[in-house]
């Protein structure tokens, strides 16, 4: 066996090279902000590089010492530090991330010399010049695959963390970016592949589905494939595999939590009370959006006489209040004090279907192995949906909750062995483990 | 009905909690000297290594307790009146019972050389010794860990974890040897190594040397090694924790001494967890069981008795799991350190040094007796079901995936496993002795 002890950083040493790593980003977000004042318009390529080799360049040095560490998992510290407990620099990082949604969504002319810093990436791509979405296309898609890579360190021990990750970076990259940037430059509709009705709730308004008709036989394919993924593929994969196929594999939202948010899904509340508060909210707003959708098409068959001059006011309420304020700026922005899953959580009407059917009609169930668990409370702690998984496993009995994501971090920071995610047999997924002993 | 339960560790609070949940009308007290409420104390070292904060060691929500009519107490218990029914507290207060359940746990073991009261000189059990550990241990930069078991090695990854350098002393030819066969023992011991902790074998400690103002500053080895450092962990195993119980009429040993039923001496007073010794404990079956597990079942077997379900305490198959730093340990049946006449023994092995699988075998039927596994996760009612069958070792390794836990997209390690075996096999080279 090769002597690791020398390649091996100590924690000192690690704590050094991620300080780096850290104030190169910190670096990027500065460049970024001197751009937004001006000088972004009059060096765009300039600033393009700098900010996003600052972010590359942080975001892989703060990785180094995940990559040099030996397997496993490592959560030192996070609890005594401010970044990532809550404390005041946890609270900037929130405060800054709520503070560039709400200029992004609201206030755009304040981004222009930033936004044009992506002008000349954006004529490669899309064939025209940038905007503020294309601008935060480009910075979330950057996150996802820096933190990516920065997850993939973290859980290097863990093959189905790195598979996973690896293909939630592939569709962020692939689908949520490149595809829908060259469909433009090819004058095709701008289209998700990878996001569904209700998530994306308007690509079953009647709107869109007119304005993808009359693009002719690709607009056709993306009605038809929309249709297919929200009525017949989610519930053959959720049964399948569970909501994890999606969440935590496919979607962007979740792309953008796994990664970006990793190091705050401790702070995801744990209490009943959550529990409580999260159930009246995202089976609402299911409701809504599905109520908002059948009468739009209502409306729209009887020639706008239902909702007259009203038409459209139900999906523009929707679109500021869950689209923009919640998804964004709560859903993200709040990431550092609520933890990583917010708006997958508390929001998400294509989180609420996939769980009722994941909780009702799966194969999918972490499964606890007997009678091993010891109470410790890291499952608990590090589940970003809040789920507190110990309270299954302590007795027994199998996690099967409409909220869970399927990312795997229970399992993966237990440290018993304790938690198995596996798609099985659907008929026995709630009996609990017994003692042989008990049983005769 | 009045049940009061002294202690609100895992057995304690499991016994609370199940008879709450057959009997809704009889009134139950746990009293504690140690938390305000029931924390896991097997995360202890995650919060000092910020895993966790003590918040998130509570298994249940504070609000459980009232809405379950579970009082809490926080005292210690001074004195036990079994004639009058009832105990003392150290706040002078008192309180009767109609049944008493001690379960009290364990107090770390004493070295009984010299300095061992020095400061920073301590052993590892309660939430008292994680606060003292974490004062000691603030602005140091070396530290050493006596003892080879269980806690040393969680001592030793606390400490390393705070970038402290740290010195293992360890009495056996490799780490936990007194439990772990050789191999595993080795794997085990070069991991440790391997996150740069300095490992003594074969060494005992002679004394703890103080500075000038009573603090450690080395110990000296029995070769008459000096190590300097500035914490000295001790962890050379517990022992009941049953000094109040002095001056009761309770028969103790080095435990509280206990049936199958898990009664005591004295009518309506019984033990479990830590605390109990069982008087004739079933062949093969330590008196005194020190487990999370063991007091989590016997607390289950307790709640029945007092609930009227008079049933012995089954502890069923043995199993036990651990985490060596970054290598998860899983055990079932029975796996000696040492061979008897009686058992074969198969070992694999990855190449990397950092995975093991052991099946113990009976020599003449070829049944399985236990299982090692290191960095290797198995399910526990698959292993447990052919210890119980008897299932041969040829069935046991042909079947292997079945018990697989591994995460999904893991390396199916059983192939080689097969593949080794099959090898050994042929060539008869399985371990005997």
């Amino acid at each position: 066996m090769p002597d690791q002890s020398l390649s091996i950083a100590k924690p000192s040493e690690s704590h050094f090279i991620q300080k780096v790593g850290a104030t190169l980003a910190a670096a990027a977000i500065l460049c970024a902000f001197i751009a937004a004042f001006g000088p972004g318009k009059a060096h765009p390529l300039l600033f393009f590089f700098l900010i996003t080799g600052l972010i590359a360049a942080g975001g892989i040095t703060y990785s180094i010492p995940y990559y040099k560490a030996i397997p496993g998992i490592k959560n030192n510290g996070i609890m005594q530090n401010p970044a990532t407990s809550r404390g005041a620099i946890a609270w900037g990082i929130g405060v800054l991330m709520t503070g560039f949604y709400i200029i992004l969504y609201w206030y755009p002319y304040y981004l222009e010399g930033l936004i044009r810093t992506m002008d000349p990436l954006s004529l490669i791509l899309r064939g025209k010049i940038s905007d503020q979405w294309f601008l935060y296309g480009t910075f979330y898609t950057l996150a996802v695959l820096i933190m990516g890579l920065r997850f993939i360190g973290k859980y290097k021990h863990s093959r189905y963390q790195i598979f996973r990750t690896i293909s939630v970076m592939f569709f962020q990259l692939g689908f949520a970016f490149l595809i829908p940037a060259f469909l433009q430059k090819l004058n095709q509709p701008e289209f998700y592949f990878s996001y569904f009705w209700p998530l994306k709730y308007s690509y079953l308004f009647p709107d869109d589905i007119n304005y993808l008709i009359s693009s002719g036989n690709i607009g056709i394919f993306m009605i038809f494939w929309g249709l297919m993924m929200t009525f017949i593929a989610t519930p053959i994969l959720t049964y399948n595999y569970g909501k994890r196929w999606y969440c935590s594999w496919v979607c962007g939202c979740g792309a953008l939590a796994e990664t970006l948010g990793d190091p705050y899904r401790q702070n995801s509340d744990k209490t009943l009370k959550a529990w409580k508060i999260e159930r009246w909210m995202i089976y609402p707003i299911l409701a809504f959006i599905t109520l908002t959708t059948i009468l739009l098409w209502l409306n729209s068959w009887k020639s706008g006489t239902i909702l007259g001059t009203f038409s459209g006011l139900f999906s523009q309420w929707y679109g500021f209040l869950i689209g923009s304020a919640f998804s964004g700026v709560i859903g993200t922005g709040f990431y550092p004090i609520m933890g990583s899953r917010v708006w997958c959580r508390f929001g998400c009407p294509m989180a609420a279907i996939l769980g009722l059917l994941q909780r009702f009609k799966s194969r999918f169930r972490i499964t606890t192995n007997g009678g091993q668990c010891i109470s410790c409370g890291n499952c608990s702690t590090y589940c970003e949906m809040g789920i507190d998984v110990r309270a299954y496993a302590q007795k027994g009995e199998n996690i099967i909750r409409s909220s869970c994501v399927g990312c795997g971090v229970c399992s993966s920071v237990c440290p018993r062995g304790v938690l198995r995610l596996e798609n099985i047999r659907e008929e026995d997924r709630f009996i609990p483990y017994t003692r042989y002993e008990d049983k005769i | 009905m009045n049940i009061v339960i002294i202690g609100n560790g895992i057995t304690g609070i499991t016994c609370a909690r199940n008879i709450r949940k057959q009997l809704s009308d009889v009134r139950i007290t746990v009293i504690s000297g140690e938390s305000d409420y029931f924390y896991s104390r097997t995360a202890l070292m995650y919060i000092y290594m910020g895993h966790m904060k003590f918040e998130n060691t509570k298994p249940y929500e504070d609000w459980f307790w009232q809405k379950n009519r579970i009082d809490l107490v926080k005292s210690h218990v001074t004195c036990l009146n079994t004639d009058s029914k009832s105990i003392e507290l150290d706040t002078n207060r008192t309180i009767s019972y109609d049944k008493l359940i001690i379960a009290s746990g364990s107090k770390p073991n004493k070295s009984g050389l010299r300095g061992e009261n020095l400061k920073g000189v301590q052993g590892l059990y309660n939430l008292q010794d994680l606060k003292e550990m974490t004062l000691n241990t603030s602005e140091i930069n070396s530290a050493v860990v006596v003892g080879g078991g269980l806690i040393g090695i969680e001592m030793a990854e606390m400490l390393h974890s705070r970038n402290i350098d740290v010195t293992m002393i360890v009495r056996e030819k490799a780490y936990w040897n007194n439990v772990l066969p050789l191999e595993e023992a080795k794997l085990i011991s070069r991991h440790i190594s391997a996150h740069g902790i300095n490992v003594l074998l074969e060494t005992e400690l002679k004394e703890f040397i103080p500075d000038e103002n009573g603090r450690v500053k080395a110990v000296q080895t029995d070769s008459d090694k000096i190590i300097p450092c500035q914490f000295a962990g001790v962890t050379i195993g517990v022992s009941p924790n049953i000094d109040f119980l002095k001056e009761s009429p309770l028969e103790t040993d080095r435990g509280i001494l206990v049936n199958e039923y898990l009664e005591t001496n004295i009518p309506d007073v019984y033990a479990a967890g830590d605390c109990a010794q069982f008087r004739n404990p079933k062949a093969g079956h330590p008196a005194i069981e020190q487990l999370w597990y063991t007091g989590k079942m016997q607390a289950e077997a307790l709640a029945e008795i007092i609930y009227g379900n008079k049933k012995v305490y089954n502890r069923g198959i043995w199993f036990n799991s651990a985490k060596f730093f970054n290598i998860e340990y899983q055990t079932y049946g029975e796996v000696n350190p040492e061979l008897n006449d009686h058992t074969q023994s198969f070992y694999w092995e990855h190449p990397n040094g950092n995975l093991a699988f052991r099946a113990n075998f009976s020599k003449v039927s070829k049944c399985i007796k236990g299982f090692n596994f290191l960095g290797i996760r198995f399910r526990q009612v698959i292993a447990e079901d052919w210890i119980r069958n008897h299932k041969t070792i040829e069935y046991v390794i042909e079947n292997l995936n079945q018990g697989w836990f591994d995460p999904e997209f893991s390396i199916p390690y059983y192939n080689d496993i097969k593949h080794m075996f099959s090898i050994s096999e042929n060539n008869n080279t399985f371990c005997t002795d």
